[in-house]
C-alpha cells in the first residue's frame, strides 16, 4: 500500500472518532442533571430575558440535532462564544493559556526522553546486573509516586525550606529567563512518570534487539560495541518510542491537569479545574475539546509517522 | 552413477534412527515440565522477544490476539503453575503483604457498624485508629507529629494517624470496586464485539475509539464535573474511563479464538452462542484482561487521589488520601510538611505494592508480556 493511500484510510477512521468526541464534548452541557441554561449560568437565578436570550444564543430552542450542527459550525470556526459566568470571550481565554501547557508539555516530554532513553539502554545492556535492577526500581518508584504529592514535597524543599524557586510564577512573560527557572520543578514533576514509563519501553526493545540476528553479524564483524549500541541497535529499538508517543501525549496532558494545579501555572489543566469549580461549562467544552481534538490528532500523526519508519505496518491494516 | 538404488527408493522417506518411544516420553516430560521453574526461566526469553508493538494502543483497530493461546488460564495445571512462579516472586510477595497489611489496617482502623431501623449491628468492633477521623480539634490545629499525634494534626486539629489508617478504606475500596465493575462491562462487551464482528463489532469498537479519545484523567475530570463529587460518582467516572482497555485487549484475543476449531465445532454442534462466549471463547482469552485489570489498580487508586486532590472527587473533609491532600498547598506553603507528606507516603506506597503484586501477575499469568508496560 502506498504511503498516500494509507494516510487517507488512516485519516478516514479519525473521521468517526472526531464525530463522537464532538458529539461527547456537546453532550456535556445536556447530560448534566438540570436545564442546560441553570446549567451554564451555574444555577444562579437570572430574570427571564436574560434566559430567553441565552436559550435563544445557545440555539437551545431547537431540536438536538440542530443544536449539535450549529454548535460543531461555530467550533469549526473557533467561535465558542462568551462565558456566562465570566462574560468574557471563550476562544480567546482557552487561547492565551494554551502556550504555557505547550512549553510544559513539551519540557517535560523532552526531560524524560532524556532520562528514559539512556537509563533504559544502560538497564538493557546490563541485563539483569546491578545497573538494571536500579533502574527497574526506579521506574517502579516512578510510576508509583502521585505527581501532585512530588510537586507538593518539590515545591515545599526547593520553594519554601531553600528559597530556590518562588512558589508562584512570576509574572513574566513566558520566554524569559525568570519563567525557565520557575518551570524547573513542574517539568521534573511532570516527567518523572514518563520517564519511568519510556525507560521500561526502551529497556524492552533494546534488549530485544539485541538478540537479533543482525547485532551478532555486526559485532563478529569486529565491530566496537558502542557502534553496535548506539548504530544498529538504537535506531531499531528507537521506533517503539515513536509508537506510544500517543500514549505519551495522554499522560502529558493527564499530568499537566494536576501538575498546573500544583504550581499555580496558568495552563489549560487549571483553566479546567477553576471553571468546573466556577461551573462555567462553555469553558470546559472548548477545553476538553480542544484536548481531544490534539491526542486524535497527534495518534493519526503518530500513526504515519510509524508508518513512514517502518513500512510493514502499511500492509498490516 | 548408473546405480539405480536411490531411483526405486524416491517417494519413501524414511528417517533413520527415529525412536518413537523415546520420543514420546520425552515430549511428555518436557510438558510436564512446563510447570518447573525451567519453564520459568523459557517464558522470560520470550518475553524479550515479544514484539511490544502489537499490543499498543493506536488510532484505529488494535491489539491482534492469538499469541496467548497457551497462556495457561483456563486449565488447571496452567493455574497451577502460574501460582508457582507468583509464589517464586519475592518482590510481588513483599507487594502482596504491603496491600494485605494495609486493608486490615483500613479494616480496624475504626468499628465498622450498619445501622437500620434502631438496630446497629456491629461488624467489627476493633479501633486501631485512637481518635474519630472526622472528629474536629482533637488536638492543637497543625500540630507536628507528637506521641499523641504520630503524623500530628490538620488545619482543623483532627488526627492525621487517624484520617490516614480510615483513609486506606476510600483508596482499596474504590480501586478494586472501580476495576471490577470496569471488568463487568468490558469483558462481555469486548467479547460479543470480537465473537459476532460485523457491525456490532464497529459500534462498539467505534465508542471504544471516540472516549480514547480523551486522555484517562481529562475524561474522569469531565464526567466528575457533571455529575459532581461523591463517592459513586467517582467510581462511574473511573469506571466509564477504564473499561475501554479491557473491551480492545479482549476483543483482540477473541478475534484469533473466534477462528478455532473448537469454536467452529461448538457452531457446527448448535451450541447457543451464549453457551461458545461463556464457555470456550471467555475463558481462552481473559488472561491478559487478568493482568491489565491487576496493572490497573494502581493507577485507578492514583487517578481517584488525583481526582481528590483537585477537589473534584469525594466531598471536601473527607479522610480520603487524595482529598486530604487538597488543602496541602497551604497548609505547606506555611510549613505544615506533615499535612502533606504523610497521607502522600500512604498513596505511595499503596500504589507501589499493587504494582508489586501486579508486575508478578504478568509474569505468573503472561510472562511473555513486558512488565512495566502498561496501556493507561
Amino acid at each position: 500500500m502506498s504511503i498516500v493511500r494509507y494516510t487517507l484510510r488512516r485519516a478516514l477512521t479519525s473521521v468517526p472518532v472526531l464525530i463522537g468526541a464532538t458529539a461527547l464534548t456537546f453532550g456535556l452541557v445536556h447530560l448534566a442533571p438540570g436545564d442546560p441554561i441553570d446549567v451554564l449560568v451555574g444555577f444562579d437565578h437570572v430574570d427571564p430575558a436574560t434566559r430567553a436570550s441565552l436559550r435563544a444564543e445557545y440555539n437551545l430552542d431547537r431540536p438536538l440535532w440542530q443544536q449539535y450542527l450549529l454548535w460543531v459550525r461555530d467550533v469549526a470556526t473557533l467561535e465558542f462564544g462568551e462565558s456566562p459566568i465570566t462574560g468574557r470571550d471563550v476562544g480567546p481565554t482557552v487561547a492565551g493559556r494554551l502556550p504555557h501547557t505547550i512549553a510544559l508539555g513539551v519540557s517535560a516530554w523532552l526531560l524524560s526522553l532524556a532520562i528514559g532513553i539512556p537509563a533504559g539502554i544502560v538497564a538493557a545492556v546490563d541485563d539483569g546486573g546491578p545497573a538494571d535492577e536500579v533502574s527497574r526500581i526506579g521506574a517502579l518508584v516512578g510510576i508509583a509516586t502521585p505527581n501532585f504529592w512530588l510537586g507538593l514535597v518539590l515545591l515545599f524543599v526547593f520553594g519554601v525550606q531553600l528559597g530556590w524557586v518562588r512558589v508562584t510564577p512570576p509574572d513574566a512573560p513566558l520566554a524569559s529567563l525568570e519563567m525557565a527557572w520557575f518551570m524547573v520543578l513542574p517539568t521534573i514533576t511532570l516527567a518523572t512518570a514518563l520517564a519511568a514509563v519510556v525507560t521500561r519501553l526502551m529497556r524492552s526493545s533494546m534488549r530485544r534487539e539485541l538478540e537479533r540476528e543482525y547485532v551478532r553479524g555486526a559485532r563478529a564483524r569486529g565491530l566496537r560495541e558502542r557502534t553496535v549500541l548506539l548504530k544498529h541497535a538504537l535506531r531499531n529499538s528507537l521506533t517503539a518510542v515513536v509508537t506510544v508517543a500517543g500514549l505519551q501525549i495522554a499522560l502529558l496532558l493527564d499530568g499537566a491537569v494536576v501538575v498546573e494545579q500544583v504550581f499555580s501555572w496558568p495552563g489549560m489543566g487549571q483553566l479546567l479545574v477553576e471553571s468546573i469549580s466556577r461551573r462555567d461549562f462553555p469553558v470546559v467544552q472548548a477545553v476538553v475539546l480542544l484536548i481531544a481534538v490534539a491526542t486524535i490528532v497527534a495518534n493519526l500523526l503518530v500513526d504515519l509517522a510509524y508508518a513512514v519508519i517502518d513500512p510493514r505496518i502499511r500492509h498490516d491494516r | 552413477m548408473t546405480d539405480r538404488e536411490p531411483t526405486t527408493r524416491r517417494g519413501r522417506i524414511r528417517i533413520e534412527g527415529f525412536d518413537e518411544h523415546a520420543t514420546a516420553t520425552n515430549t511428555d516430560h518436557v510438558q510436564s515440565n512446563r510447570s518447573d521453574l525451567d519453564a520459568v526461566s523459557d517464558r522470560r526469553d520470550e518475553l524479550d522477544r515479544r514484539t511490544t508493538v502489537d499490543r499498543l494502543p493506536t488510532g484505529g483497530r488494535s491489539t491482534r490476539g492469538g499469541r496467548n493461546l497457551d497462556s495457561g488460564v483456563g486449565n488447571k495445571t496452567g493455574l497451577e503453575a502460574s501460582w508457582g512462579r507468583f509464589r517464586s516472586n519475592r518482590t510481588a510477595l513483599f507487594g502482596l503483604a504491603i496491600v494485605a497489611a494495609l486493608s486490615v489496617l483500613a479494616l480496624f482502623a475504626r468499628p465498622l457498624e450498619f445501622s437500620a431501623m434502631g438496630y446497629t449491628l456491629t461488624v467489627q468492633p476493633f479501633s486501631l485508629a485512637p481518635y474519630d477521623p472526622s472528629e474536629l480539634y482533637v488536638g492543637p490545629s497543625n500540630a507536628g507529629p507528637s506521641l499523641a499525634h504520630p503524623f500530628g494534626t490538620d488545619w482543623a486539629g483532627r488526627d492525621l494517624f487517624s484520617r490516614v489508617l480510615v483513609g486506606g478504606r476510600y483508596s482499596l475500596s474504590i480501586g478494586a470496586l472501580a476495576v471490577t465493575l470496569a471488568l463487568c462491562i468490558g469483558i462481555p462487551l469486548g467479547a460479543i464485539a470480537g465473537y459476532f464482528g460485523g457491525w456490532i463489532d464497529e459500534t462498539i469498537m467505534r465508542l471504544v475509539d471516540t472516549l480514547y479519545a480523551f486522555p484517562f484523567l481529562v475524561l474522569a475530570i469531565a464526567i466528575v464535573a457533571i455529575l459532581g463529587p461523591g463517592y459513586w460518582n467517582l467510581i462511574v467516572a473511573l469506571v466509564v474511563t477504564g473499561w475501554l482497555t479491557y473491551a480492545r485487549l479482549l476483543r483482540g484475543e477473541v478475534l484469533s479464538i473466534v477462528e478455532t476449531d473448537y469454536v467452529e465445532a461448538s457452531k457446527a454442534l448448535g451450541t447457543p452462542h451464549r453457551t461458545i462466549i461463556g464457555r470456550h471463547v471467555v475463558p481462552n482469552a481473559i488472561g491478559p484482561v487478568i493482568v491489565q485489570a491487576t496493572l490497573n489498580v494502581g493507577s485507578v487508586v492514583l487517578a481517584a487521589a488525583a481526582l481528590g486532590f483537585l477537589g473534584l472527587g469525594l466531598e471536601a473533609g473527607t479522610a480520603e488520601w487524595g482529598t486530604m491532600l487538597a488543602r496541602g498547598r497551604s497548609s505547606l506553603l506555611q510549613g505544615h510538611w506533615h499535612v502533606t507528606v504523610f497521607p502522600g507516603m500512604a498513596i505511595f506506597l499503596f500504589v507501589l505494592a499493587i504494582n508489586l503484586v501486579g508486575d508478578g501477575v504478568t509474569d505468573a499469568l503472561d510472562p511473555r508480556r513486558e512488565t512495566g508496560r502498561r496501556d493507561r
